[in-house]
This record gives structure tokens, C-alpha cells and sequence, in this order.
């Protein structure tokens, strides 16, 4: 099953939660926000947003940036 | 000093005028010692993708005690007023406020904002309740607009970001002071101690800089430079200059000179 992440194709054996998807990627959820099909993931409903073929992920942190 | 005379914006107080950013420092643990060196209590943090195949990246929320230090997510970078929306929203889940600091960027070269996206964008957020700092020029009427449009506050620019060029229209920033009933913080291109002051003198009432502090020689000798320039030019702005004249008024009396 392919969905995109983070603008590339990811490969995952089948439809899986937010809360599996980040936990098969390593990722501390307290530290991300999660964007599915365009609309952001509120924290509570990780484990219940479920990611399927085509859909569209975007894992975002914060990083260093300021008025430059 | 600064506890009878604070910051505030949105109802709420913050005791240091300088805002900083997190961006260029040399290494993170540097970033952490020229904010303990500025006196901040905010900081403006990027919203970027997390690096998947790279996890041993050092991360930046280690170096900051969000218990001392507020958090502002930016939209840097966004070049319409969807992508600004989009990373604002994303700030806001993955922070701890609902605060923005809006940038919709309208030329690449200079980075100067694109107004009508920024009015737009600031509209929306505004209505999704949103704490809207728009990053916008030296623009008195924009800035009005942006008022009009919710925003919490508006942050003009000095000049170009990372330009170092200070301030480049002092008169505009006194005219946006004098219209605006939000406080106004002078946000970009502030290259050394003196332009924070000036800034400060102009009576703004805060300065956001990060280039200035962060890609200094000494990152925390300039961040403390800062700190004491931002308290200067308030406590100049407060105690009331002299007027500016053409020509001389002596200080010491004209009478009772010897041999005269």
C-alpha cells in the first residue's frame, strides 16, 4: 500500500492509525504535528485516524528559525 | 526595571522587549546560551517536516525550557496565504499556544511580505482564534489594515531579514506607533546594539531579531549587547529627549566669565 510522506511514495503493509504510523517511524508524537489529506490531526484522535492508500501525510516538528 | 513597565500582548505579560529567533546559531547549545544572554522569554520557532531518514538529528525543543520560554511558530517561508494557514495550524498542534508569528513572503530576493496574502491570511487565523503577529513592512496603512483584520499586534520591518541594515525608515515606524493601538514590534533587519536602541527610541514596543544575535562572532557577548540596548532605548523612549535643533544652546552660564 503507498501513501505520500512528506512529499515522497512510503511503502506500509496495509492501513495503519496515526499513533502505528509514527511509531514505525521512530517519531516522538508529543514532539509533531500530523497533517492527513490536508487537514491537521488533533493529538486525541491519533489513535483513531486512520492512514489508507493515496492518502496524503505531512510529519512536522519544530526547528530552528527566527526573523533571519 | 523592566517588572513596572512590561510587554504586554493578548492580555498577556512578558517582562523582556526582545523577542528571539533560533535560526543560523553555530550549534544548538550556543542558541541555548545567547537566549539565556538576551533576557527573552519568547522565541520564534520554524514548522518544517521532520527529516525521516536522518532521526539522530539533535532536536530543538531539548535546548529550550519551554517552562521559561514561549514558544512563537512562524510561517516562514510560505509564500500564500494557504501555506500560511496550513503551517499555522500545524504550529499550533504541535506547540503549546495558539499564537502565530505570520509571514506570507512575497519575493524571494528581499523577502519582503506579500500584504494582500498576510491580510488574508490574517483574517482566517484571526477567525480560527488565533493569536496573529503578522510580520509585514513599514507600511503606516497596513499596518492599520492588519489591526482592523484582529491581529495582536504588528511587527514592521527595519529592513530586509538578515540585511543587518537597522532602520531604514525611522519616520514610518514613529507614524505606525502613533496609529496603531496594538503594540508594535519592529521585527528585521537589526545589525547591531545601536539599531535595537533606535528602534526602542522610536518608541516601539518590542524588537524580534535572530540573524543579528545568531550570526554575530560572539553569539552571546551580542546577545547580551542586545539586551542592554532594548532596556536603553525603552528607558531613552520613556525618560523624554530633548528636541533636536540646528544650532547650539549652551549648558553652562554665559555670565561671570574671568577676563570677560
Amino acid at each position: 500500500m503507498t501513501i505520500r510522506l512528506n512529499g515522497e511514495p512510503f511503502q506500509l503493509a496495509g492501513p495503519v492509525t496515526v499513533t502505528d504510523l509514527l511509531t514505525q517511524l521512530g517519531i516522538d508524537p508529543r514532539r509533531v504535528a500530523v497533517e492527513h489529506n490536508i487537514t491537521v490531526v488533533k493529538r486525541g484522535a491519533y489513535d483513531t485516524t486512520l492512514v489508507r492508500e493515496g492518502d496524503e501525510v505531512e510529519v512536522v516538528n519544530f526547528v530552528g528559525g527566527g526573523a533571519r | 526595571m523592566s517588572s513596572t513597565d512590561p510587554l504586554v500582548i493578548a492580555g498577556r505579560t512578558f517582562q523582556s522587549r526582545l523577542i528571539v529567533g533560533t535560526g543560523k546559531y553555530p550549534t544548538f547549545r550556543v542558541m541555548q546560551q545567547a537566549h539565556e544572554a538576551s533576557g527573552a522569554d519568547m522565541v520564534t520557532v520554524a514548522v518544517r517536516r521532520v527529516n525521516l531518514t536522518d532521526r539522530s538529528q539533535e532536536s530543538l525543543l531539548d535546548f529550550i525550557d519551554t517552562t521559561r520560554l514561549f514558544l512563537l511558530p512562524n510561517t516562514a517561508a510560505c509564500y500564500s496565504a494557504d501555506e500560511a494557514v496550513r503551517t499555522a495550524r500545524l504550529g499550533r498542534e504541535a506547540g503549546l499556544s495558539n499564537w502565530v508569528k505570520l509571514e506570507v513572503i512575497g519575493d524571494e530576493r528581499t523577502l519582503f511580505p506579500d500584504n494582500e496574502g498576510l491580510l488574508d491570511a490574517t483574517r482566517i487565523l484571526v477567525k480560527e482564534g488565533f493569536v496573529v503577529l503578522p510580520y509585514t513592512n513599514d507600511d503606516p496603512v497596513t499596518c492599520r489594515k492588519l489591526e482592523e483584520a484582529g491581529a495582536a499586534a504588528v511587527m514592521p520591518l527595519g529592513a530586509p531579514i538578515g540585511s543587518g541594515l537597522g532602520i531604514q525608515n525611522p519616520n514610518n515606524i514613529s507614524i505606525i506607533k502613533e496609529f496603531a493601538r496594538i503594540p508594535v514590534i519592529v521585527d528585521a533587519g537589526v545589525g547591531t546594539a545601536s539599531d535595537a536602541a533606535f528602534a526602542m527610541e522610536l518608541g516601539a514596543d518590542a524588537v524580534l531579531m535572530n540573524t543579528g544575535i545568531a550570526g554575530a562572532q560572539d553569539p552571546i557577548a551580542m546577545a547580551q549587547a542586545m539586551k542592554l540596548a532594548v532596556q536603553a532605548g525603552r528607558l531613552a523612549f520613556r525618560a523624554g529627549r530633548i528636541a533636536r535643533r540646528r544650532y547650539a544652546t549652551a549648558s553652562s552660564p554665559l555670565e561671570g566669565v574671568v577676563g570677560r
